[in-house]
């Protein structure tokens, strides 16, 4: 097994350059250096190298229990809430390591934004949870409130459909509006990262549309990592794919590569649907 | 037979019979208190009718109102001495309110009905509510003035009714000097002794500066002494005023008395009123019992001051266990590491609910009343020493104790809101860029509000019907003055005062005259019911503005 892993180390850090990966051209805004996380005694992440792209979409494919959330989690140090968990190697944020001491993580969890696999808005008006990260902030100004929440819903192309009813609790939405809310009150505090898991592992098809028509149009701002279990979806939306599995990183290439003509095994036998 | 049993259909009945009979307790309790307690105030009409026994030589005329009738054998008649002729097995007898309890001793009396001459209602029959000496039946013969009769019979009640509004508003009057500027001169009196007994205590003070400040409190004094004295003359006055006016009674019986209008609280000829005019009656006896202050030792007037300290008690009971309760649960919920000693934390607080009130009381009397309230008087009210001030059971200690009563309910409720409020919308926030503070009190607190408000509703509901603890720590039969009047700082929180509950205990089973005080007894209870369900609606709909608000479902 620590074979193939290292292998896949070797992928990701160019030693196959005409097959695959071509990040020498792209601008990198997250790295990975042998990340290795535990849960008390279990190893879920066994030391992953991973280098993602600005303003692109990574996707995160593997079977169930891979560790794919796992890792997702680790960029913005969501893992910190688990007392089991314990991180060892670095994960660096435009070169910097985030899991150093002197790093303020709600700063850090600001830059990188996060939407959960089951829509998570607040009890609140549809204002105030796009609103909510701005308050924290500080931000009071009701123009300047009333412009960011409006600039934020027509990004996740909701506006149109809550603008008269702002005032109303957002859990008079549908599922796929409350996701692209989450999406919304997200973006609202201008992150540099959005990491989305599983965001329509919960939504119907056309939901699931909206949602990554609305990915493809945010990568020109952000950058976006999303992990999810639908491979017609990665191979969608994604310009780079990366398949975990049992907490490694088998491979990691563009997209196009990866589903068409896979370097290993285990990569083919998962997206040819022999297993997973 | 067994087929039903599997069908489950019992189980329904015996459900639904559990509820029945609940709803059935419920308003029947409140329904009992609510007949007994309203029909008082009901201005029903006075019989008047003669009664003799085989005993009397002559018959005795007798008027009152009917309290209540009683079946009953003529044997337990016989052993309690009553003369029942031989051959009868069944008695009736009635409860007459007679009244007058100046010139008759016993003012209700049981009346067999075989020596009951036949009912009359006469018209002219008049109840005259006393300040003194309860309810008087008779029938008006002369109206005074000076001493001089200027009206006889049916123009005397003419005369009579004409000069009652002045009369009570010049009771009125006379009420408000006594009670709110009278005592606001004896406060400041009060506040002068204090002072001066500090200036003779000082240390700190040259002989120069001890006699200026002598001076400046003797010259307050005989301000204070002047206004004292002007008052007293005013009200004299008015009482002077008052007791020209007189009026003389005649009883069934055949005697007199003469009663000054200053010593009538209301009159009214019951059998000569209309349906209405006996509705206004019931409607201004009722305002008067709810904004009246009692008297004859609480079996008459008033019970304002019980209502008052009962919701001040528990609005500053509310005010201390909200925030302490919320604080604590949030301690205990999302900072303390979840482990053995909270778990034992939590018990502790889960059977505080279980001990018994009175021990809530021994405990605010020893510690609240006597520990804190003697330092805070051996601290700051030195100079009023040896009379305390703190250290007495009062409105404050009251409150502290019933908070510390319903705390372990706040607790329960808040913490049971809080873990309702999943990990998702926590995330959610965090991953915002929220702290864990942040998050708390933007978005969880709020978020949990209605189940602190489910605490404080619950808490509220114990606290308003407590009377055990409250009788160690502040309340009293009859308090003189309100907590909270016109004197500064208002609100007097080391004041003793009235409450419902303790009211209807001293009502119903302290007072001399039971016949009397039954009837308080129930209206008492009455507006005891009425004040909780009023408090509790209050609660309740703010609860559901505020669930309104953070609706957490979309259904």
């Amino acid at each position: 097994m620590s074979d193939t892993a290292t292998h896949a180390v070797n992928v990701t850090q160019g030693d196959r350059p005409d097959r695959g990966l071509r990040l020498s051209s792209e601008e990198i805004c997250l790295t990975a250096e042998d990340l290795k996380l535990f849960y008390g005694e279990d190893q879920a992440l066994k030391g992953l190298d991973i280098q993602i792209p600005k303003n692109r979409i990574t996707a995160f494919i593997g079977p169930s229990g891979c560790g794919k959330s796992t890792f997702l989690r680790c960029f913005n140090r969501m893992n910190d809430l688990i007392d089991a968990a314990r991180i060892e190697g670095t994960i660096r944020l435009d070169g910097e390591n985030i899991y150093d001491k002197a790093v303020d993580v709600p700063e850090l969890r600001r830059r990188v934004g996060m939407v959960f696999q089951k829509p998570n808005p607040f009890p609140k008006s549809i204002y105030e949870n796009v609103a909510y990260g701005l308050r924290l902030q500080g931000v009071n100004n009701r123009r300047r409130l009333n412009e960011v929440v409006e600039k934020s819903l027509k990004r996740a192309a909701l506006w149109d459909e809550v603008k008269d009813r702002l005032h109303e609790n957002a859990f008079g939405l549908s599922g796929g509006q409350q996701q692209r809310l989450v999406i919304a009150r997200a973006i609202a505090i201008d992150p540099e990262v959005l990491l989305l898991d599983e965001p329509c592992s919960a939504l119907d098809p056309l939901a699931t549309l909206k949602i990554e028509e609305l990915m493809i149009e945010l990568k020109k701002d952000y950058t976006l990592v999303i992990v999810t279990h639908n491979m017609q979806q990665a191979a969608r939306v994604s310009d780079y794919t990366a398949f975990m599995y049992m907490g490694e990183l088998i491979e990691y290439a563009d997209t196009d590569t990866l589903f068409t003509s896979p370097a290993k095994k285990q990569t083919e036998d998962y997206i040819t649907g022999r297993f997973g | 037979m067994n087929r039903w049993f599997k069908s489950g259909t019992p189980w329904i009945w015996l459900n639904a019979g559990a509820v029945a009979a609940s709803l059935v307790m419920v308003f029947g309790l409140i329904l009992m208190i609510a007949v007994n307690g309203l029909s008082f105030f009901w201005p029903s009409e006075v019989i008047e009718f003669e009664y003799q026994t085989e005993q009397d030589a002559e018959p005795r005329r007798v008027m009152g109102e009917l309290q209540r009738s009683e079946t009953m054998t003529a044997q337990a008649m016989r052993d309690a001495g009553f003369t029942v002729p031989e051959g009868q097995d069944i008695v009736v007898r009635h409860l007459i309110k007679r009244g007058n309890r100046d010139l008759d001793s016993r003012d209700f009396q049981w009346y067999l009905d075989d020596f009951m001459s036949e009912w009359e209602r006469p018209r002219d029959a008049v109840v005259l509510e006393r300040l003194q000496w309860g309810d008087f039946y008779g029938y008006i013969r002369e109206y005074q003035e000076d001493g001089e009769t200027v009206a006889e019979g049916r123009e005397a009640r003419t005369a009579f009714e004409e000069r009652m509004p002045k009369t009570r508003e010049l009771v009125q009057q006379i009420q408000h000097i006594e009670r709110i500027e009278i005592g606001r001169v004896n406060f400041e009196l009060e506040r002068l002794r204090i002072a001066q007994r500090g200036v003779e205590r000082a240390t700190d003070l040259s002989p120069e500066e001890r006699d200026q400040r002598r001076e400046e409190l003797d010259a307050e004094r005989a301000e204070l002494d002047a206004r004292y004295a002007e008052l007293e003359a005013e009200r004299n006055a008015l009482r002077d005023e008052l007791a020209r006016f007189a009026i003389v009674l005649e009883t069934a019986d055949g005697q007199h008395a003469t009663i000054p209008l200053s010593r009538i609280v209301n009159a009214w000829w019951p059998n000569d009123m209309s349906v209405p005019a006996k509705l206004r009656h019931y409607v201004v006896a009722f305002w008067d019992f709810m904004t009246g202050y009692p008297r004859e030792a609480n079996t008459e007037g008033g019970i304002l001051p019980a209502i008052f300290g009962t919701v001040l008690m528990v609005i500053l009971m509310s005010i201390v266990v909200t925030p302490f309760g919320v604080l604590a649960a949030i301690y205990l919920r999302e900072y303390a590491k979840q482990g053995p000693l909270v778990r034992t934390i939590r018990i502790s607080v889960n059977n505080l609910a279980g001990v018994p009130s009175i021990v809530f009381g021994v405990f605010g009397l020893g510690f609240f009343v006597y520990l804190i309230g003697g330092n805070i008087d051996q601290i700051f009210f030195r100079d009023a020493l040896p009379s305390p001030t703190f250290g007495s059971p009062a409105i404050i200690w009251a409150s502290l104790t019933l908070a510390l009563l319903t705390l372990p309910v706040v607790i329960v409720s808040t913490e049971e809101g809080l873990t309702r409020i999943g990990a998702s919308i926590r995330h959610g926030s965090l991953a915002l860029g929220a702290t864990k503070a942040e998050t708390l009190w933007r978005l969880i607190v709020p978020l949990s509000a209605p189940a602190m408000m489910t605490g404080l509703i619950l808490a509220v509901a114990r606290a308003a019907g407590e009377v055990a603890p409250l009788m160690l720590v502040g309340v009293v039969k009859l308090a003189p003055t309100l907590p909270l009047d016109g004197n500064f700082p208002y609100l007097h929180l080391d004041r003793a005062f009235m409450h419902l509950g303790f009211h209807i205990f001293d009502v119903g089973f302290q007072s001399p005259n039971v016949e009397a005080g039954r009837p308080l007894v129930y209206a008492t209870a009455l507006v005891l019911v009425m004040l909780i369900i009023v408090l509790n609606l209050t609660a309740i709909s703010i609860r559901n503005h505020l669930r309104e608000k953070y609706r957490a479902d979309s259904d």
